[in-house]
């Protein structure tokens, strides 16, 4: 037979009333669930709490129609965890209150660790000694497969590492573009009102220049590059984890070093350097458009008089740059990727985690570019 | 030492995840030919000990033999060998989502760098055919198939190179039963025209009952059972008697009365 229907019509009602030789009873009628207690739950528990202080009272019911877990709490929870002395009730709602009755304890709640910064600490450091030695264990890979390769030229995996320089070089054009112009002009314009002041207007070819080439260039590269390729290439490594077809791949005798990382490395270390000179390129020109406006500079003039206060080295140094910083960020990409488990929140993290820690090397080896080649490029 | 007609052959196994321990002195023959059924409940190791079987995990004890050499200390070229006579139907299919269908099956045979395109072409379309796809679907990506597709294309691609040795796991899990059936039937019609081994891991009853010929059972880290069905339905173990007698696995003998 079909259960009738919750008649939401049917609330739940508390009565009191006085029953057969004067024994005062309560009336429990309507359904005792969810739906039906509504929004009353404050009102209807108070009711109960203060009924429930008679322990002579009988509690009728009988006349319930549909009982759940959250009426039965509700009302279990009114008479102080037990039953009344004096409970009717039809034998189907019966097993509610005996399950609330063998209900066992909640666990206890977990207890903060009184030294829990130093633990954290603790933790955070073996964590990072973690991935320093993933990432050396992962670096070794790759030159023992460049070794391989060298004996076995054959195996060089050409079309992995040319789709990998167009996704990653050649779509980032764009991108970087536009950034690099607006850079450039923003720098030009705001260093150009200070030089003004001085009357040194023939200088913004000076600052311009070497910022851009030896720093602002390969920096603003490396950052573009590491947050659309460095996430995509996490992103990608780690589906294909979840998806098990970095299994696949192993069980065909496709090894994952030779043929997805590798030529994800190669690719990077070879599209970051044309990169940082595109954007170096165009943050020059857009630096040229805004002083031609603002200081009258010439663009012939400001591109004759450049290579005369800007070194060549700062020119390499900046490609050197490009090529660490690229390698750099797909080892760290590749890295995260593999570590990736089978859930989203995994994944969100790892693309951080990838990121912020691929930005973050890119700095560190700009400082130790600027600390190691100080005395290089600048007169 | 090993036995003559044992394409696979575990010895001593132990496997260890940190503290937790899933494999304790597991040893196994997998007969050249034969169909061999894993079983065991969620938790037991089944998944684990195939994928050492693979060669995909090391165990923390023991050794593996496939195709009469062991696993480890093996040099690029052999393992490639072994590679190419294994193939892998993988739990959701796994295929390469960035290739093709044709790619996808095309994939192992170009990997050998002997073959050339045509002759590639003939093969994938052959294969195609033997897991009835029709030839419109070859240029579809992954993404554009439905579940049972991805399955049968899977299975071609676990195929590609002829293997004499096939691992599926769980192969009939979220099919429907229509589809579960014609999967059923594809294997024992591949089973009849050539020779290979199956290794499956499976819960699906109906599978199991359908197309093996030996059930190995996994329970608190060891095989517990190793025979034909009948044999195993008669060990007495409570993993055992829940899989097989409870009341789906009674309904399930009952239908295939040859056994029960």
């Amino acid at each position: 037979m079909m259960p009738e229907n919750q008649d939401s019509n049917s609330l739940l009602v508390l009565r009191r009333v006085t029953g057969a030789r004067g024994i005062p009873c309560v009336m429990v009628e309507g359904n005792c669930t969810l739906t039906a207690i509504g929004g009353r739950i404050q009102q209807i528990a108070a009711e109960i709490s203060q009924l429930a202080n008679e322990p002579e009272l009988r509690w009728d019911l009988t006349q319930v129609a549909h009982m759940d877990d959250a009426g039965a709490v509700l009302l279990w929870r009114g008479w102080g965890s037990h039953q009344p002395r004096y409970l009717f009730v039809k034998p189907e709602h019966q097993r509610f209150f005996e399950r609330l009755e063998e209900m066992p304890a909640p666990p206890p709640p977990v207890m903060r660790d009184r030294l829990w910064p130093i633990t954290v600490l603790g933790k955070a450091v073996f964590l990072l000694w973690g991935h320093l030695v993933s990432l050396v264990i992962l670096a070794g890979q790759l030159v023992l497969e460049i070794k391989y390769l060298a004996g076995h030229p054959s195996r060089i995996p050409w079309r992995e590492i040319s789709a990998n320089l167009y996704r990653t070089g050649a779509q980032a054009l764009g991108i970087t573009a536009l950034v690099g112009f607006l850079i450039g002009v923003v720098l030009s314009y705001l260093s150009s009102r200070q030089l003004q002041i001085f009357g040194a207007d023939i200088f913004i070819v000076n600052i311009l220049g070497l910022s851009v080439i030896r720093e602002i260039g390969p920096v603003l590269a490396a950052i573009l590059v590491a947050g659309r390729s460095g996430s995509s290439m996490t992103a990608q490594l780690g589906v294909m984890r979840v998806t098990e077809e970095l299994d696949a791949l192993t069980v065909m005798g496709i090894p994952h070093s030779l043929r997805l990382i590798l030529p994800k490395v190669i690719a990077l270390g070879l599209a970051m350097p044309l990169v940082v000179l595109w954007t170096s390129a165009v943050a020059l020109i857009g630096g040229m458009v805004v002083a031609e406006i603002q200081l009258g500079l010439g663009h012939k003039f400001f591109l004759s008089r450049l290579p005369d206060v800007v070194a060549v080295s700062n020119l390499w140094l900046g490609l050197g740059k490009g090529i660490a910083c690229g390698m750099a960020i797909a080892l760290i990409s590749c890295h995260f990727g593999l570590r990736i488990k089978s859930n989203t929140e995994s994944l969100g993290e790892g693309t951080t985690n990838s990121v912020v820690t691929s930005i973050t090397v890119v700095i560190i080896i700009d400082a130790i570019f600027a600390v190691v080649f100080a005395d290089v490029g600048l007169r | 030492m090993p036995k003559d007609n044992c394409i696979i052959e575990v010895e001593g196994l132990y496997t260890r995840f940190g503290n937790h321990v899933v494999h304790e002195n597991i040893g196994l023959c997998v007969q050249r030919g034969e169909v061999l059924t894993l079983v065991g409940g969620s938790g037991s190791g089944k998944t684990a000990l195939m994928r050492q079987m693979l060669g995909l995990e090391t165990p923390a004890e023991g050794t593996v033999r496939v195709f009469g050499k062991p696993l480890r200390n093996q040099n690029r070229q052999q393992i490639q060998n072994m590679r190419n006579r294994c193939g892998v139907l993988f739990q959701k299919g796994a295929l390469f989502s960035a290739l093709s269908v044709y790619d996808n099956i095309a994939l192992p045979m170009r990997e050998l760098r002997t073959l050339d395109e045509d002759m590639i072409r003939d093969l994938v379309m052959l294969k195609l055919e033997m897991v009835e796809i029709a030839p419109v679907h070859a240029n579809k990506m992954p993404a554009e198939l439905s579940g049972g597709m991805i399955k049968r294309i899977a299975l071609a691609r676990a195929m590609a190179l002829d293997p004499e040795l096939l691992f599926l796991d769980e192969p009939t899990a979220g099919l429907d039963p229509e589809l579960s059936d014609g999967f059923v039937k594809l294997i024992k019609t591949m089973k009849s025209e050539l020779t290979f081994t199956i290794v499956m891991a499976t819960h699906d009853l109906d599978t199991l009952v359908a197309l093996s010929d030996r059930v190995a059972v996994l329970a608190d880290k060891r095989v517990v059972a190793l025979g034909t069905l009948r044999e195993v339905i008669n060990t007495n173990h409570a993993f055992i008697s829940n899989f097989f007698c409870g009341v789906r696995g009674r309904k399930t003998l009952r239908s295939n009365n040859s056994i029960l």
